[in-house]
């Protein structure tokens, strides 16, 4: 998917300048974005088959809908699982850690004020929420931009609990041992569905937006 | 499921070394692994084979042995396994197998012996009677399932390292290979069969092994997951090579540790 940024046109204006002409999402947002579309993608796809080995609930997901066929289903998804955990979590790492080194996340997504994601959430219920200017967030976007990426830390971090409750047995206490990091790594996923439903139907309501974070503005 | 049916007793060690040495890779392994590994329903969802079987097939296992490598560079020889009290232990135990429960084999504990080979000074077969006499130490750990559950169980038996040093085996080496009584087969690499909780277990929860959790040894190993404890041991054999393991073979991660 990277080859799609490496494809945009020569930005020309400095990231800084406002204005709609301006840079919404410099270049490592939009690299580590579509990284982690595929890694997101192969993560829950086959996470989900893996969950149906041992559901903790009464459900299952349908096999159609996951990834990694073959004897009882288990073992292409396990190898999927635990290879693109490492595309995942270096490329969130690195995410996270220019996100906080460059100051975009201060800039972005604080401050969250409950009164003003009250307010933002009616009038984007109601069809009043300007999306005119998208370099600027919403409290509601500053809220589910800022929830996400601590679902994806929870996720990673439950994720190696469950993968080593022996080695990394401090951070599976953490979780409350090893069967309740299991609830944990399943809610979190819930929680980054539940963004994702939200997050594509908007990109495709708003096209611009995913104009801006395919070519940065 | 596959559903093996189990083989032995008057088990030729020689054959089945040949036997497993036939599950190493090969073209079968490779074209269970394109099943395995393929996007399955997706590829007709968008009409098209997004990504080339084969090709997905040997780059995951290339990754599969990286991981191997990290999982050994993770693992700590002195980090211990959590252990519970005897109120926490899961009642009934669940029986795990490749099998149905009425298919686990039934070894013969008067006729049962050990084989000891590989690099060991000493390969004299060991009965069950020889066995029980080794001093004996009890653990209650936390058995952790590849499908993701687990249960904490009371095993009881003689430590790994001891016997291997009681039989001479050259702990420089890199495997212990485990062959079962139905056919199963395990690797483990030499710092995990010498961490203190690894245990040649002759009795669980207080009790003589029952069949269905392996009578009459089975070889518990708190570090790694359910299917690297191999049930129903009738040899082990200390080597340089790799030879595998059952599930290991159809795409199981080798190393495995939790």
């Amino acid at each position: 998917m990277s080859s799609q940024t490496a494809g945009a046109k020569p930005i020309d204006l400095p990231e800084v300048s406002s204005g709609s002409k301006a840079v919404i999402h410099p270049r490592w947002v939009r690299i580590t974005h579509w990284i982690n579309v595929v890694a997101m993608f192969v993560m829950i796809t086959s996470g989900w088959r893996i969950y149906n080995a041992s559901p903790l609930f009464s459900f299952t997901f349908p096999p159609q809908i996951t990834i990694g066929d073959g004897l009882d289903g288990l073992t292409g998804a396990l190898l999927w699982h635990f290879a693109a955990m490492w595309l995942l979590a270096v490329n969130g790492a690195i995410y996270v850690a220019l996100g906080i080194l460059s100051g975009r996340f201060r800039r972005k997504l604080l401050p969250i004020h409950p009164l003003e994601v009250i307010r933002d959430l009616h009038a984007a219920l109601t069809g009043k929420l300007s999306h005119d200017d998208l370099s600027v967030y919403n409290a509601v976007q500053r809220l589910l931009y800022a929830g996400v990426i601590v679902a994806g830390v929870v996720i990673v971090l439950s994720g190696v609990s469950i993968w080593k409750p022996v080695q990394f047995q401090e951070l599976t206490a953490v979780f409350g041992g090893y069967d309740a990091a299991r609830f944990v790594h399943f809610f979190a996923m819930a929680t980054i569905a539940a963004f994702l439903l939200v997050h594509v139907t908007l990109a495709i309501l708003v096209p611009k937006s995913l104009r801006a974070m395919i070519i940065g503005r | 499921m596959p559903k093996v049916r189990r083989v032995i007793p008057g088990v030729d060690p020689t054959l089945l070394i040949k036997d497993a040495a036939k599950l190493l890779p090969d073209p079968s392994r490779r074209l269970f692994l394109r099943g395995a590994t393929s996007l399955g329903a997706i590829t007709f969802l968008t009409g098209c084979d997004i990504v080339d079987e084969d090709t997905a097939a040997k780059a995951l296992l290339t990754i599969s042995r990286f991981n191997d490598r990290v999982q050994a560079l993770i693992f700590n020889p002195d980090k211990l396994a959590p252990t519970y009290p005897e109120s926490a232990i899961t009642r009934p135990f669940p029986f795990n197998g490749y099998y149905p429960e009425e298919d686990a084999p039934e070894v013969d504990g008067e006729t049962y012996m050990l084989e000891v080979g590989g690099l060991v000074e000493n390969k004299k077969p060991w009965t069950l009677e020889e066995l029980y006499a080794l001093p004996q130490e009890k653990q209650i750990t936390r058995h952790v399932c590849v499908e993701g559950w687990s249960a904490i169980g009371s095993w009881t038996g003689t430590p790994l390292r001891d016997f291997l040093k009681r039989v001479g085996a050259d702990l420089t080496a890199k495997y212990v290979w485990f062959q079962c009584a139905e056919g199963y087969s395990n690797t483990i690499d030499m710092p995990t069969a010498l961490h203190p909780q690894t245990q040649m277990t002759f009795k669980f929860d207080n009790e003589i092994l029952p069949r269905k959790y392996g009578f009459p040894m089975k070889i518990r190993i708190p570090t790694k997951l359910g299917f690297k404890n191999p049930k129903y041991v009738v040899g082990m054999h200390v080597m340089n090579q790799n030879l595998g393991g059952y599930w290991e073979d159809r795409g199981y991660n080798w190393f495995s540790g939790i």
